[in-house]
């Protein structure tokens, strides 16, 4: 099946497995506390008339009923990344944008109590005309969603790199095409939680609640609650029931909450529940990309335009629009391209605010790109793989300057290529669509090639601004990435980091990291990874996205365990009675390296700083703490051609698959998939692999089912799991997972994200295939049966099998 | 039959992994929520809330129930088995933990006690059943982390190892 080296033995399992887990709701709360129900609008787009909640405030139990008025007076707007005159409070203000849009917050003694009263409000909408369509919403025609802005497209900066009209002018072809890539999220199981405390003492607000970071969002709900940072307290329990960026947007009902906390005085708890999570938690963006290639008869690619349209519902909220810029010095993907043009447009329609999302950002523009590649194969006659081969990057250009301004690391791309479709792989497939063919049955092959970035540059997003108003905005530029490592008075080693923690097994890799530079065992290692922004000092660009953990927390730990290692060296050396450079740490003991009869126990050497400073080699800090930041030169800020290295590291993902059309069904079957991976190193082959699977899941899903959905009123219509189709074991293909390792010359350890790239490319892919098999250009995501039948009654077969 | 009022709290009594233990609730109060914050047995866990995702399947009188479409007054005096149940004292863990850890069938773990508890029903049952038969009592559950494959191995293990006498059929 796959490439199962050793297994892992992970530490959060235990724990898990046992009903031990401490996730956000499983916390106790204060005695005293509320609990609170959001009432959320039935309406697209409609003005608030009249909200009177009389009758619920009389109801048993009920403490406070919260309204955009109430939030007004008592916030501030929550600040956003692009200047607008939009405002948005964390409930609606006069208008209501999108169905499920928090109205109201009925505060009350039970979580049962509050849904009793929530239907006693009576709230009075005046409907206005709503627009779901992103191309619609650009028109001059369109409804304002906030006729303060003057206009829906918010945010639009075009980008030249190259000399992209020469190149169009010189090419054989253009070759054009049009995705669109969906509305969806990636739901975790658990849904938001947030318990807010406010003590009107110190005016200072206490909350505990399951947010992912990134920490940027710290200072906006500080200002949105008019306190300095450090009076907003926020705590991130131990556990988390999945986030895939999603739990990032839990951000306006921290607010929301810390507001019900300051009006009642009381503690305030919200559970979200599953219908008002997928009608309005969030979404990644939906995309309309226009590409063109200009490209020479032999299939090279000579330039690149796109003109990139993302849909980010009623409100650009901070870090938005994100997903248009994250992949920018990377647009031309895992090719060798000199000439790109760049149009990047960022538009508001009354559907749920988008926002942070696996992938973010590489799913719509791999789904543009591989779709042309796979399109300028058809049309030139070729062989797509061969179209594929001709642009890739070749290896002994890296580290390699994209035209956009990205530096990819490493990697050998042609040669990851080679061993994927090697080993009788690519023959199985092309045998398979043959023998199928013969038969009169739908076959096709997809592939897709891709950069998967990790570790985004902070400055990546001022790209969105002129040269001027970034000089103006102040340099954003970098990331910095930390972890400490700790020696208690016995010599039990704990490890604390930046990271929040959602599955991805970090304080497994740690304690191995960890473990590795100080001569223990996993074991002998703690790691605690639940945060307190009032004793976690880490810095702003803390949490768990943009695969920052590989090439950036875990590089940290890496440096802050050597710092941890070179002074116990230097302790051990002088209880030794040897110079430093002879001094090892293995096995658990600190020995003579030349003599390793001359050995200390590790505990013995490491609480030394505890029990006996005054043994400390002279003017040497005690060894009992070591935080180390990693802030990698690579991450340069813009340039004034607004070149942008957008991360540090890039992997490289390759795959190939083959699907088949049921005649009857019309569902697209994947019959066989193939994902190779550079990564650089791996750190820990049984996580790697099991975070693969999981993007690959959520790719599949992207591909063939989910996806939110409005009518042309803006109704939502996938407000449970019976409509909106999260995949079971039934829906997910096996899949084979190739490695191939190009350390990262950039980080010490070598390692680049990975757990984002299937994400990216499984949708191209499968897209590429169901091209393939149905000889058509045109194949929306999700490819349900209903969509391809639709596909097929165009070319006029459906039905004739 | 007891007949309770609406919004009458009542005793409600039942055994909890071997434990009697009773607490007030009122009659609509979900199993879900009783377990969880009535009694103090978070490690149940609500996903959906409407019966999809599997998250908070445990068992009554040893069939696997969604305890967040069952009513905590349908539990009176039944015996409910949660996940808190399986390891044993020491906590050591017993072979169906132990073949997810090793399988890394887990990644967030919020979906896990669901799962874990539909299979400790099923394998009871049914101590050998085909791939099939467990991907089809899998496809009850949602997880969003792994992709599954690793949970079909898990039980796969479980269901190929020796302590289990063969099932007919």
């Amino acid at each position: 099946m796959v490439s199962q080296a050793t297994k892992t033995q992970r530490k959060e399992d235990a724990s898990l497995l046992s009903g031990r887990g401490r996730y956000a709701d499983d916390l106790p709360v204060p005695v005293g506390t509320l609990y609170a129900h959001v009432i959320r609008s039935p309406h697209a787009h409609a003005g608030i008339v009249r909200i009177d909640a009389r009758r619920a405030l009389a109801h048993d139990g009920v403490w406070t009923v919260l309204t955009g008025e109430d939030v007004r007076k008592l916030s501030d707007p929550f600040l956003a990344a692009v200047k607008t005159p939009v405002q948005q409070w964390s409930l609606a203000v006069e208008r209501v944008r999108y169905v499920g849009e928090p109205v109201a917050l009925v505060v009350a003694e039970s979580r049962y109590v509050a849904e009793d009263a929530a239907e006693l409000v009576e709230i009075e909408y005046a409907p206005l005309p709503a627009v779901i369509d992103p191309v619609a919403a650009c028109a001059k025609s369109a409804p304002l969603l906030h006729p303060q802005a003057g206009t829906n497209e918010v945010s639009l900066r075009e980008f030249r790199y190259g000399d992209t009209n020469a190149a169009f002018s010189r090419a054989d072809r253009r070759i054009a095409m049009t995705t669109t890539f969906p509305r969806l999220s990636f739901t975790p199981i658990e849904c938001y939680v947030v318990v807010a405390q406010h003590n009107a003492a110190e005016n200072s607000y206490d909350v505990t609640a399951n947010f992912q970071g990134p920490f940027s969002m710290h200072p906006v709900m500080a200002r949105a609650l008019r306190v300095p940072g450090p009076k907003l307290r926020l705590r991130i329990p131990p556990d988390s029931g999945g986030s895939f960026g999603i739990k990032l947007s839990v951000f306006p009902y921290i607010v929301l909450m810390a507001l019900a906390a300051k009006i009642t005085g009381r503690p305030v708890k919200w559970v979200e529940d599953r219908i008002e999570h997928l009608v309005a938690a969030s979404s990644g963006p939906n995309r309309v990309t226009q590409i063109e290639a200009a490209v020479t008869n032999d299939g090279r690619v000579l330039a690149l335009r796109l003109d990139q349209l993302e849909d980010y519902g009623a409100f650009l909220r901070a870090p938005m629009p994100g997903p248009l810029y994250r992949m920018q010095g990377a647009v031309t993907g895992a090719y060798d391209i000199a000439n790109v043009d760049v149009i990047n447009r960022a538009v508001l329609t009354n559907k749920m605010p988008a926002s942070l999302i696996r992938g973010f950002g590489g799913p719509q523009l791999y789904l543009a790109l591989e779709r042309l590649m796979h399109q300028i194969a058809v049309e030139l006659d070729l062989d797509p793989l061969e179209v594929i081969r001709r642009n890739l990057v070749p290896a002994q250009k890296f580290p390699y300057r994209a035209a956009a301004g990205a530096l990819y690391d490493s990697g050998d791309y042609m040669r990851a290529v080679a061993i994927a479709t090697g080993g009788g792989r690519l023959d199985e497939l092309k045998r398979r669509r043959a023998a199928a063919r013969v038969q009169g049955r739908r076959y096709g092959i997809g592939f897709a090639a891709i950069v998967e970035p990790a570790m985004s540059n902070m400055g990546y997003l001022s790209t969105l601004m002129s040269q001027e108003a970034r000089e103006k905005a102040g340099p954003k530029s970098g990331a910095v990435s930390m972890a400490t490592v700790n020696i208690d008075p016995l010599g039990a080693v704990t490890v604390t980091a930046d990271v929040t923690v959602q599955g991805q097994s970090h304080e497994t890799v740690l304690a191995e990291i960890v473990a590795n530079a100080l001569g223990l065992r996993p074991d002998d290692v703690e790691v605690t990874l639940e945060m307190d922004t009032a004793k976690d000092q880490w810095s702003i660009a803390a949490g768990t996205y943009s695969s920052r953990f590989a090439s950036g927390t875990a590089v940290a730990a890496h440096m802050a365990a050597a710092q941890m290692r070179e002074k116990l060296k230097a302790i051990a050396a002088k209880q030794l009675n040897v110079l430093p450079d002879d001094v090892e740490l293995a096995g658990g003991k600190i020995r003579s390296r030349s003599n390793p009869d001359n050995a200390l126990p590790f505990g013995r050497v490491a609480a030394t700083s505890h029990w006996s400073p005054v043994l400390l080699p002279e003017s040497m800090a005690p060894a009992l703490s070591e935080t180390a930041a990693w802030t990698p030169p690579e991450l340069e800020p813009p340039s004034h051609d607004d070149r942008i290295n957008t991360s540090l590291t890039y992997g490289f993902v390759f795959d190939m698959c083959g699907v088949e059309i049921d005649p009857v069904s019309y569902q697209v079957r994947v019959d066989r998939y193939v994902s190779m991976h550079d990564a650089g190193r791996i750190l820990n082959a049984t996580i790697a692999d099991g975070q693969i699977r999981g993007s690959f899941a959520q790719g599949v899903a992207a591909a063939l089912y989910e996806e939110f959905t409005y009518d042309e009123e803006g109704a939502f219509l996938t407000g449970t799991f019976a409509d909106y189709l999260v995949p079971t074991v039934s829906e997910i293909p096996e899949v084979e997972i190739l490695h191939y390792e190009s350390p990262s010359p950039l980080t010490p350890l070598g390692a680049k994200g990975l757990a984002e790239g299937n994400c990216m490319s499984t949708p191209a892919c499968i897209a590429n295939a169901i091209a393939d098999a149905l000889g058509v250009a045109d194949v929306a995501l999700p490819a349900t049966p209903r969509r391809i039948h639709a596909l097929l009654e165009r070319a006029g077969e459906a039905g004739e099998r | 039959m007891r007949a309770v009022k609406r919004d009458q709290k009542t005793r409600i009594a039942l055994t909890l992994n071997g434990r009697k233990l009773a607490a007030e609730a009122e009659p609509r109060l979900l199993l879900s929520d009783f377990l969880r914050h009535g009694l103090g047995a978070t490690g149940t866990h609500v996903g959906c809330e409407h019966g999809v995702c599997g998250a908070c399947t445990v068992l009554v009188d040893g069939v696997a129930v969604r305890s967040c479409l069952t009513l905590a007054v349908q539990a009176e005096g039944r015996e409910v088995r949660t996940v808190e149940s399986l390891a044993a004292p020491d906590g050591a863990l017993n072979p169906l933990q132990a073949a997810f850890r090793d399988h890394h069938a887990l990644q967030c773990g919020f979906c896990t006690p669901g799962i874990l508890m539909s299979f400790t029903d099923f394998l009871a049952r049914t101590p050998h059943p085909s791939e099939a038969q467990i991907r089809e009592v899998l496809s009850g559950h949602l997880c969003r982390c792994t992709g599954y494959a690793n949970i079909v191995e898990a039980i796969k293990e479980v269901a190929s190892s020796s302590h289990a006498p063969r099932s007919e059929g």
